[in-house]
């Protein structure tokens, strides 16, 4: 089961990394990323069945940054909403040359 | 049975994830990502992860994905029908990369299980033993008070920090 697990997360993996590279809302994007750091969990649990109980720790602490990085993340996106008015990122081009 | 039970759910977790993708309206996407997400704890069960499976649940689909929805709602966005997809130029660049770390990963994969790297370890089995003498929380907690307590109280500490970090950031007048 461990070649499966790993193609199922590679999957995963690359439809997040799409998801982020062609969606313009900010919101969907996050969630994107979201859904890769998920892909990684998956890989860590199916290679942690074999080489040891180290890649579920890992796995748990992956989840907790994820949390954090979620509650500032979305911070971030309401503080830009005020400002904006919108959550569509092409209208965020102060810095674009 | 649980062969077939892992290619139902790893269907699912990639359909949600197409979903997730390519659903239009913003809170229709959240619930393709809560599926999906419920689809890989169930295969974490089937990888004989429970306890992470039951904070996959908890924690991912039940907190994080509700904090989502919070936001979408205070900002109004459950109308937004109209399509956002990037086309042109940007969709060539994401099929690019895509395809670039798609054929990446599909390198790593062929003969990924005779790999002489499993030789070393101790493979699924042991894990199996430990599990049943410690049980599946016991097996997690062990190592995570012992040799994991500095990242995990710094863990602790990360999330009291971005508790901090969201209230100031997302506060009208600082």
């Amino acid at each position: 089961m461990l070649v499966e697990a790993l193609v199922v997360s590679a999957l995963l993996f690359v439809i997040g990394t799409f998801g982020v590279l062609v969606r313009r809302n900010a919101i969907i994007m996050f969630l994107c990323i979201e859904l890769q750091l998920n892909a990684a969990n998956l890989s860590f649990v199916a290679l942690s069945r074999h080489l040891g109980i180290d890649g579920q720790i890992f796995v748990f602490f992956v989840m907790t940054v994820a949390a954090a990085e979620a509650a500032v993340g979305l911070a971030i996106i309401i503080s830009i909403f005020r400002h904006y008015q919108t959550v569509n990122v092409d209208n965020f081009n102060l810095l674009k040359w | 049975m649980a062969e077939l039970l892992f290619y139902v759910f790893a269907a699912v977790a990639v359909g949600g994830a197409l979903g997730v993708v390519f659903q239009k309206n913003p809170v229709g996407s959240l619930l393709f990502m809560v599926i999906s997400l419920g689809s890989v704890a169930a295969l974490f069960v089937l990888l004989e992860a429970h306890f992470l499976a039951a904070i996959q649940v908890i924690v991912y689909a039940g907190a994080i994905m509700v904090l989502f929805l919070f936001v979408i709602m205070l900002l109004n966005l459950g109308h937004d029908y109209q399509a956002d997809l990037r086309t042109g130029f940007w969709s060539v660049l994401a099929f690019v990369a895509v395809g670039t770390v798609a054929g990446l990963l599909a390198r790593q994969f062929r003969g990924a299980a005779e790999s002489p790297i499993y030789q070393h370890f101790p493979g699924p089995e042991a894990l199996d033993a430990l599990i049943a003498e410690q049980g599946v929380v016991g097996v997690i907690a062990r190592p995570l008070f012992t040799d994991y307590v500095v990242a995990f109280e710094l863990t602790g500490l990360l999330l009291l920090v971005a508790l901090v970090g969201a209230v100031v950031i997302a506060k009208k007048r600082v």
